[in-house]
């Protein structure tokens, strides 16, 4: 997938870029309107996350302008969280909205609730052993059987398809599958590990423990 | 103290002067009937009295008179009054009453004179004229004075006063109609822009644009300025307040996003503990921050009331995808399980109301729960309800939870403000509902109601 981040905080946009990264998606960055005018005039994106209050000038009047000729679906991000901002937003042609100071993990889950409601042509699907994997739509389609998965095992399946053959550690996989002020332990890992090991039994693929260092999926027999 | 309307001021200041000018216009009417009645003895008296000198006539040195009968029919003519005469040559009587009141000085011959006097306890008017009668030696001065009772000049006058009393008064009251119809036409334009500003929104803050009368020129000038600097005071206020937020939660995202930074980067079990708790105060704070601009934007607009048709159902349905997301995180399943029920509200307010409830219930579910949002009626309520698998409510009295910044006994490491329910119940009363709290039945979970009655 492919994203523009109009975010003028560079930390902010440093930490969302690096993120977003890791689910392997691409993500230009522009720190001004003028500059998300002339990334969008150079490439396609599949979402834009917008930051409301921009040194040229407010990002919902972009929004208001450019809504007429922009298919792209949009989250805005605002430090305003007063009920008539949020309805503002909405009414100019965001697709959602999240308030900043945000969770990764929730701006994730919105993207991907976003993309999936928009979604169809953008659909890709991942080979996974002998099932299909979709990770927008979560589902997993085995011998014309599909069934749905759970956002966390959709999560962890997620990360371990990008990463095939590589070892994840517990610690990983926990940043990626739970909101950072969840005080969950690592034996909740284990836990959907687990539980994913169930889903998958007789696809084609495998998720081995390696003692000490965490778990690596082997998209090889079974 | 208030004062009195103008409109009552108007009516009895007009009234007041319709008073006056009936009381004087009847004194007026009374006053020139008695006159006129008055003449017209005067004039019969002046009449009879001229008739009878005129058959005065000198024979053998004698004064000679003949009282002609149309001198008194005349006077027949005045009621039921008596009449008296006296024809008196120099001081001796010729015919008449000896004892009626001489005419007071005396009268220049041929001309009449009149007076008023009492005559056997009644009052009389007396016409006089004298004439000069040749006889004997020289001539002598006939006197001739007709009188009448002034019984029949009085019953006029008192008649024709009544007549006039009466006329007073409907004039009075026909203007005191129209006084009080001309008190309120004059205060219509007046009425009218009462009538026109009422009849706004909350925010409704453009300036009155309608045709005024002279007079409301001014008002209606500082009324359009008024509103011009009320609504440039609540934009500054709203802008202050965003700009606030903004400036308070710009900071909290990169001490948040630092934090998340560190957290992946520290190994150390006791670190990533620490950096937790910084995570969660960033999280509170901006929680609060947030909650606290609702709960004044909710008192704000439950003032005056949006009323439009809300169906429970819709909004149970889009507040949930809204939150879908939020709940996803948690594998967390929202079931909306609605029949149609139609509200008279606020939208966003009861949106806002129902996104608080439901992110407390996101927020103190266990992973991989459901929480079910259900809309029914009951009697001419609507109810949705909001139903999670969590801890409960606990033990302490549940009322108090909706109190401000109020929590609940069992919330654990959970972050909150303890304002979301508060702001809940506010929505709901200002919309005639009510907010209701109670452990599911069989111990776990809680069940918040929102009811509300039915359009």
């Amino acid at each position: 997938m492919r994203y523009l981040l109009v975010e003028d905080n560079r930390e902010l946009a440093e930490a969302i870029i690096g993120r977003l990264a890791l689910d392997g998606h691409a993500v230009d960055h522009a720190a001004s309107l003028s500059e998300a005018e002339d990334w969008l005039a150079t490439a396609g994106y599949d979402l834009i996350l917008l930051d409301v209050m921009l040194p040229d000038g407010d990002g919902r009047d972009f929004l208001a302008r450019s809504r007429a000729h922009l298919e792209t679906p949009v989250i805005v991000l605002t430090a305003r969280s007063q009920v008539s901002d949020r309805v503002g937003a909405l009414d100019m042609g965001a697709d959602d909205y999240i308030t900043k100071p945000f969770d990764f993990s929730e701006l994730e889950a919105r993207c991907r609730a976003v993309l999936r409601r928009r979604g169809g042509a953008a659909r890709n699907q991942v080979a996974l052993g002998e099932a299909l994997f979709d990770p927008l739509a979560g589902t997993l389609s085995h011998g014309g059987v599909t069934i749905e998965l759970r956002n966390r095992e959709i999560r962890l399946l997620e990360v371990f398809t990008r990463n095939p053959g590589h070892i994840l550690s517990k610690s990983q996989l926990m940043d990626r599958l739970f909101a950072q002020d969840a005080d969950v332990t690592e034996n909740a890992i284990e836990v959907y590990v687990g539980r994913l090991r169930r889903r998958i039994d007789g696809m084609g693929v495998r998720i081995e423990t390696v003692r000490g260092l965490g778990y690596r999926m082997e998209m090889g027999g079974p | 103290m208030r004062s009195w309307s103008i409109g009552r001021r108007l009516t009895l200041l007009l009234a007041g002067v319709a008073a006056l000018l009936s009381v004087l216009s009847w004194g007026m009417v009374t006053s020139l009937a008695q006159q006129a009645a008055e003449r017209t003895q005067d004039n019969v008296l002046a009449a009879s009295a001229t008739t009878i000198a005129e058959t005065l006539r000198s024979e053998q040195g004698e004064v000679r008179l003949e009282l002609p009968y149309s001198a008194f029919s005349m006077l027949g003519a005045i009621g039921q009054d008596r009449v008296f005469y006296r024809v008196a040559a120099g001081p001796d009587l010729l015919t008449g009453y000896e004892d009626l009141p001489a005419p007071a000085g005396l009268a220049t011959p041929g001309a009449v004179s009149f007076d008023t006097d009492t005559y056997g306890g009644e009052e009389i008017r007396m016409a006089t004229i004298t004439r000069l009668v040749l006889a004997g030696p020289g001539p002598v001065p006939v006197t001739v004075s007709v009188a009448q009772t002034r019984n029949g000049v009085a019953r006029i006058s008192a008649e024709l006063s009544r007549t006039a009393a009466l006329l007073s008064v409907a004039f009075f009251v026909v203007a005191v109609g129209l006084s009080a119809f001309a008190a309120r036409a004059s205060l219509r334009p007046l009425n009218e822009i009462a009538a026109a500003v009422s009849r706004r929104g909350p925010s409704d803050l453009r300036p009155l644009r309608r045709p005024a009368p002279q007079e409301l020129e001014p008002l209606l000038s500082s009324l359009n300025r008024l509103m011009d600097r009320l609504g440039q005071s609540i934009r500054r206020s709203e802008d202050f307040i965003a700009e606030a937020a903004h400036r308070v939660r710009t900071p909290l995202a990169t001490v948040r996003t630092q934090a998340e930074i560190a957290l992946r980067t520290v190994g150390d079990e006791t670190e990533k503990h620490r950096l937790r708790g910084i995570i969660r105060a960033v999280d509170e704070s901006s929680r609060s921050a947030g909650q606290l601009l609702d709960h004044a934007t909710v008192a704000f607009r439950a003032e005056d009331l949006s009323r439009d048709p809300v169906d429970l159902a819709d909004l149970a349905v889009q507040t949930a995808a809204a939150l879908e997301p939020t709940a996803a995180m948690k594998d967390i399943r929202l079931r909306v399980e609605a029949e149609p029920a139609q509200v008279m509200g606020d939208a966003v307010l009861l949106d806002n109301a129902l996104r608080n409830v439901l992110d407390n219930a996101i927020k103190y579910s266990p992973e991989d729960t459901t929480v079910v949002l259900r809309v029914d009626t009951q009697g001419r309520e609507a109810r949705l309800t909001i139903r999670d698998e969590g801890p409960g409510l606990g033990d302490g009295p549940v009322e108090a939870l909706t109190e401000r910044f109020r929590r609940g006994a069992n919330t654990g490491g959970i972050v909150g403000s303890g304002l979301g329910l508060t702001i809940a119940r506010d929505v709901l009363q200002a919309h005639g509902g009510r907010l209701h709290l109670q452990t599911a039945e069989e111990g776990k979970g809680t069940c918040v109601t929102l009811a509300l009655p039915l359009s």
